[in-house]
């Protein structure tokens, strides 16, 4: 019977699969991390269990850091506290740890395919609901939570129910300066933030088959903001060559098996997916947010819009709701926003092609004078290759603060936060309420409009700069 | 785990869709490395307005909490069931809710009951007009029940069964260990490996 590639990939990893029951799933990869960790390692301790997999196992600190200093003591005990749980942790069980200070420390959704453990066919989860960036080489990757991760260490399975699937078709050539960030932020608009709950998305057509890897992150990294399970994208040469010659890419003849088994991750001619949502890429223009979750969007070159527009009274109540938390008025041109902050970094655009573009934009230019831009790379990794590029002269130049690799301001649990009632440009995921900081306000971006912003102080593209 | 088979207590309306779990407990709360601790979290921006629900009695003893669409979506953080569990809930009722905050509540006992749009306006109604209204929920017969009213609720059958049962996953996994080793087995060995560790210099 004719599959589509999410099938393939679960169909794969079926240890078993009893009636009634969900089917229990290997998992390839389990990424870890310091926060939704901690308490799924005290369930093994108290019941006397062990990893069961070390070697399919890779830690690294990440949310719950500091972007300054990053070889002091954190300054705040709890969160120290719990960086020195994961790292006993990491040693007690025998786990893989990239810690502060390593070379191979960051986000864990940028380092492992940088490292080259991200790869087709996979199974990958982690506590972190931005898994799903993995889905971006043709690997089924989701976020668990800390039973789930308990479950992963003491098993190598899990228990999953077989999910639906959607086939997202984009397809058509972008405009200038409409970039990944832009085209997901506008799939969410279009089909709200539980428009994919219950599915696995596959991404497809000739819009997606011409980005690059980094830019197929990013859409995958946001197929959470749409509820969907997981997202991914069928690999192929991109992938390959991007996979080519990493740390833990197969060498000799195990590239070869490799690639042979690679090629056949792809939907079947004829495969029937569950839903299917189609985008004209072409029509599509910088879109940013102006709610408090991202299916708030708009166009930039739009205005803020009027609750009473929405028949929907559930999301005419949010939107009410989202505009008296953003203090923001209905018809005002999303161009007039003005924001204290630019957050150029995170999962979805930490990467080294995100950091170039905003350095392309900034270069000889200055950032609005009392706006801070921040600019904090997914990993060390990208840090340097930035450094040996010479982008953080660029940034620095710029009035850019130029910090080292984390979550930083994409959520609010390291030092790096938004003060009550400030705003915000973010190239991060969310925007809900006090995500950045208690009382933040978010308005989610491209790494273009970032930039742009940076210059201007209120919302804009590239292209305002130059006119 | 405890068993679930029927629960009861009071309802809270809470009129909100897209309840995202930074906003059930935002990332600042997320330092512990207990497992026990987290209802001081628990909505705490919106519980430092004196008008929120949480804040009303008799809502503020309630164990049953009904929201708008899309509970749960956002942060796979589990600690956002822990601070409902944490607070006293047993139990969230909701059109539709995210998908990993749905898995995580399964496995940590609590229980997510999956009730149509316009019923979900009824019984917000309903426990409007009489606060500290009891909701009764029967998860043998998936239905909730508060005065003289009645509705079914949706939940997986295999959830259903676990919770009924207070069954762990763990240890029903660990009795398939040579399932599991069997599978290991068949792995193309070109899978990467996390150890011997290999770096880029």
């Amino acid at each position: 019977m004719a599959r589509t590639l999410s099938q393939k990939i679960w169909d794969d990893h079926v240890v078993r699969s009893p009636a009634g029951e969900p089917d229990l799933l290997y998992i390839d990869l389990h990424l870890c991390h310091e926060v939704t960790s901690p308490q799924a390692f005290d369930g093994l301790r108290l019941a006397g269990r062990q990893v069961r997999r070390p070697d399919l196992t890779l830690a690294t600190e990440d949310h719950n850091t500091p972007t300054l200093d990053i070889l002091a003591p954190i300054a705040d005990p709890v969160s120290r506290l719990q960086v020195d749980t994961l790292r006993r942790n990491a040693a007690e069980f025998g786990l893989r740890l990239h810690s502060l200070g390593d070379k191979d420390q960051g986000v864990v959704h940028v380092v492992s395919p940088q490292l080259g453990l991200t790869q087709p066919g996979m199974t990958i989860v982690c506590g972190d609901s931005h898994t799903s960036t993995h889905g971006a080489f043709g690997a089924l990757a989701f976020g668990i939570g800390t039973s789930e991760v308990e479950h992963v260490l003491a098993t190598q399975t899990l228990p999953q129910a077989r999910p639906q699937t959607m086939a997202v078709t984009i397809t058509g050539q972008p405009p200038q300066e409409v970039t990944a960030k832009d085209i997901v932020l506008s799939l969410i608009a279009r089909v709200g933030t539980g428009g994919g709950a219950g599915y696995v998305a596959e991404y497809r057509g000739d819009t997606i088959e011409r980005l690059s890897m980094e830019s197929r992150m990013t859409i995958c990294n946001m197929s959470i903001e749409w509820g969907a399970r997981a997202g991914l994208v069928a690999p192929d040469q991109t992938t390959f060559d991007y996979l080519q010659g990493r740390p833990h890419a197969p060498g000799g003849e195990d590239w070869e098996a490799a690639l042979a088994y690679w090629s056949t991750l792809r939907t079947d001619p004829g495969a029937v997916f569950d839903r299917e949502v189609v985008i004209d890429a072409s029509q599509l223009t910088p879109f940013v947010t102006w709610g408090t979750n991202p299916g708030q969007g708009v166009g930039l070159n739009q205005t803020v819009p009027d609750p009473a527009s929405f028949a929907d009274p559930v999301e005419r109540a949010a939107a009410e709701r989202a505009l008296v938390y953003m203090d923001l008025e209905p018809g005002t041109p999303m161009r007039q926003i003005a924001v204290d902050t630019v957050f150029l970094g995170s999962c979805t655009n930490g990467r080294i092609e995100d950091l170039r573009l905003a350095a392309s934009v900034l270069a000889g230019r200055q950032v609005a004078p009392g706006l801070r831009l921040l600019v904090v790379p997914g990993s060390a990794r990208v840090r340097l290759q930035a450094a040996r590029e010479g982008l953080d002269r660029v940034f620095q130049a710029a009035g850019a603060e130029w910090r080292e690799a984390g979550c930083s301001m994409c959520l609010g649990m390291n030092p790096d936060t938004l003060g009550p009632g400030q705003r915000s440009a973010s190239t991060s995921n969310r925007n809900f309420e006090g995500r950045q900081g208690k009382g933040s306000r978010t308005h989610l971006v491209s790494p273009a409009v970032a930039a742009a912003t940076a210059v201007v102080g209120r919302l804009a593209t590239p292209s305002d700069l130059s006119s | 785990m405890e068993k679930f088979e029927t629960h009861t207590g009071v309802g809270v309306p809470l009129r909100r869709s897209n309840v995202d779990t930074d906003q059930i407990i935002p990332a600042v709360y997320l330092k512990r490395v207990t497992r026990t601790g987290f209802e001081d979290g628990l909505f705490s921006s919106w519980r430092s307005d004196p008008a929120f629900i949480l804040n009303q009695p008799p809502y503020d003893r309630g164990s049953v909490l009904v929201a708008g669409p899309d509970f749960g979506t956002g942060s796979s953080r589990e600690h956002a069931v822990w601070a409902l569990q944490d607070y006293g809930f047993k139990a969230v009722v909701s059109p539709r809710f995210g998908d990993i905050f749905k898995g995580n509540a399964g496995k940590a006992g609590l229980l997510t009951a999956q009730v149509a749009e316009p019923e979900v306006e009824a019984i917000w109604r309903a426990l409007e007009d009489r606060p500290g209204l009891e909701i009764t929920v029967d998860l043998a017969a998936r239905r909730l029940s508060l005065g003289a009213d009645s509705h079914a609720f949706e939940i997986d059958d295999y959830t259903r069964h676990r919770l009924l049962n207070g069954l762990d996953d763990i240890s029903l996994t660990l009795s398939h260990q040579e399932e599991i080793a069997a599978f290991e087995a068949t792995r193309p060995s070109f899978k990467p490996t996390c150890q011997p560790i290999r770096t880029a210099d």
